[in-house]
């Protein structure tokens, strides 16, 4: 496998655009440059320059689809000027939202994490269980193990899903929790 | 009953819990959150105090109040509502209490409340942040990506073999065997007939559930033609099978 990418000539920046667009728009989750990189046998630098040439192209030709950089990874989306049309096709609603107390719950997990029920129960000033079990079923958070503390409660973090969900490229993209203090008040 | 204020309107940004008490009717809408915190920088603000020197005493009369007709009205208070007030009254106690006059270091940052206000502080913080994440996952919902591909990983259909598939035939079969039938006559379905009537079928439908075809077939002579029949269809391609789950129907499909 490795000999044949290897044999080939050189791609040019037109296949390489071309194939990065291919494997992000097969991909169920964002995918990597590293990952594009790796499975087209090439430098993760010449990926970056191929998607980020790719982006550019798609934003000139005023294109319906947008190439987005969350969880970490590359995705194809539509934009979001369109949601209205491709509602009405899909023929849906916007999804059921989160309840004040589960986004209260994963905002305190957001910004705490790792964090134990106790410790959001201290935040929130609310028994949190049916919101921590919601946000569980979503998949928005993962269970990060028990804290060497008495009784040993478990940890909780957000998952790649939140990411996705909220449309970060990582948990330093959410805004400093002390930028909210300015607003309290 | 005792004269209640006309009308208690609770508007936590968003969240709205009110309580409108008219002379003929009451109203009671309160919100998803009734957390204790939220409560508290309800009647802070109501009273337009500042959060770093809450008049205690005022506040907890108000909050007491409140959770009295929260019990009249026969809302559970849940227990959180209940250490809330507890620890305002531990507060409003110890803000009575006379300084010790021999400790001389803590004056000021003795402060019985600092810890409510942190707390109130940083759930004030959480509660924006909350906002945010709110706006966010709004924002998110014009975004759409393509539905996901069928690989193997998320189709739910196992294909079947042909164990599974004589496994069906023979679960028929028996049921077939348990029912006392009427043999009125015998009409004879050739094998080809039956081959073009599932044939037909999968054209007209897409595709044919095997337990109900097999389930049709009046006699064992029949269901061993259109098995038959099923096993042809099957060997001349076009067609696949599919089961759903170990000992699940089985689905002919046309490719």
């Amino acid at each position: 496998m490795e000999e044949a990418v290897q044999q080939q000539p050189a791609r040019t920046p037109a296949e390489l655009m071309a194939l990065a667009e291919a494997l992000i728009f097969v991909a169920d989750e964002p995918i990597s440059t590293r990952l594009i990189a790796e499975v087209l046998g090439e430098d993760k630098g010449v990926i970056d320059a191929a998607i980020d040439e790719l982006r550019r192209e798609y934003a000139e030709r005023g294109s319906g689809l947008q190439i987005r950089e969350i969880a970490g990874g590359w995705q194809l989306a539509t934009r979001t000027e369109f949601h209205e049309e491709i509602r009405t096709f899909l023929k849906t609603r916007p999804s059921a939202k989160l309840s004040i107390a589960a986004l209260e719950t994963l905002a305190v997990i957001a910004y705490k994490q790792p964090v134990t029920v106790p410790e959001i129960l201290e935040i929130r000033g609310v028994q949190s269980a049916s919101a921590i079990k919601t946000l569980l079923d979503k998949r928005l958070i993962v269970a990060k193990g028990r804290k060497e503390t008495v009784g040993r409660p478990m940890m909780y973090g957000t998952s790649k899903e939140f990411l996705i969900q909220f449309g970060l490229k990582d948990l330093s993209e959410l805004p400093s929790i002390e930028d909210f203090e300015d607003l309290v008040q | 009953m005792t004269q209640e204020p006309e009308q208690y309107s609770f508007d936590f940004h968003s969240e709205t819990a009110e309580i409108v008490r008219d002379s003929e009717e009451l109203k009671v809408k309160i919100g998803d959150f009734a957390g204790p915190l939220d409560l508290l920088l309800f009647l802070i603000r109501q009273e337009k105090a500042n959060i770093f020197d809450i008049p205690i005493a005022k506040i907890t009369d108000e909050y007491l109040n409140y959770i009295r007709l929260m019990k009249r009205l026969d809302i559970a208070v849940a227990a959180d509502f209940l250490v809330m007030a507890a620890q305002l009254i531990e507060i409003k106690t110890k803000m009575l209490l006379p300084r010790d006059p021999l400790s001389q270091e803590e004056d000021e940052s003795e402060d019985p409340r600092q810890e409510l206000v942190d707390r109130l502080l940083e759930h004030e913080k959480f509660k924006t942040a909350a906002g945010m994440l709110y706006e966010r996952s709004t924002l998110e919902q014009a975004v759409f990506t393509r539905g996901p591909i069928e690989t193997d990983e998320t189709n739910a259909e196992i294909d079947a073999t042909v164990f599974d598939l004589l496994g069906v035939f023979q679960k028929i079969l028996a049921r077939h065997a348990e029912e006392v039938k009427m043999e009125i006559e015998r009409e004879e379905i050739s094998l080809s007939d039956m081959i073009r009537t599932l044939k037909d079928r999968i054209a007209a439908f897409g595709e044919v559930s095997l337990l109900v075809f097999f389930d049709e077939m009046q006699n064992r002579r029949e269901l061993v033609t259109a098995f038959i029949a099923v096993l042809e269809i099957v060997k001349n391609g076009g067609v696949s099978l599919k089961q759903k789950g170990t000992f699940g129907d089985i689905i002919l499909k046309s490719i």
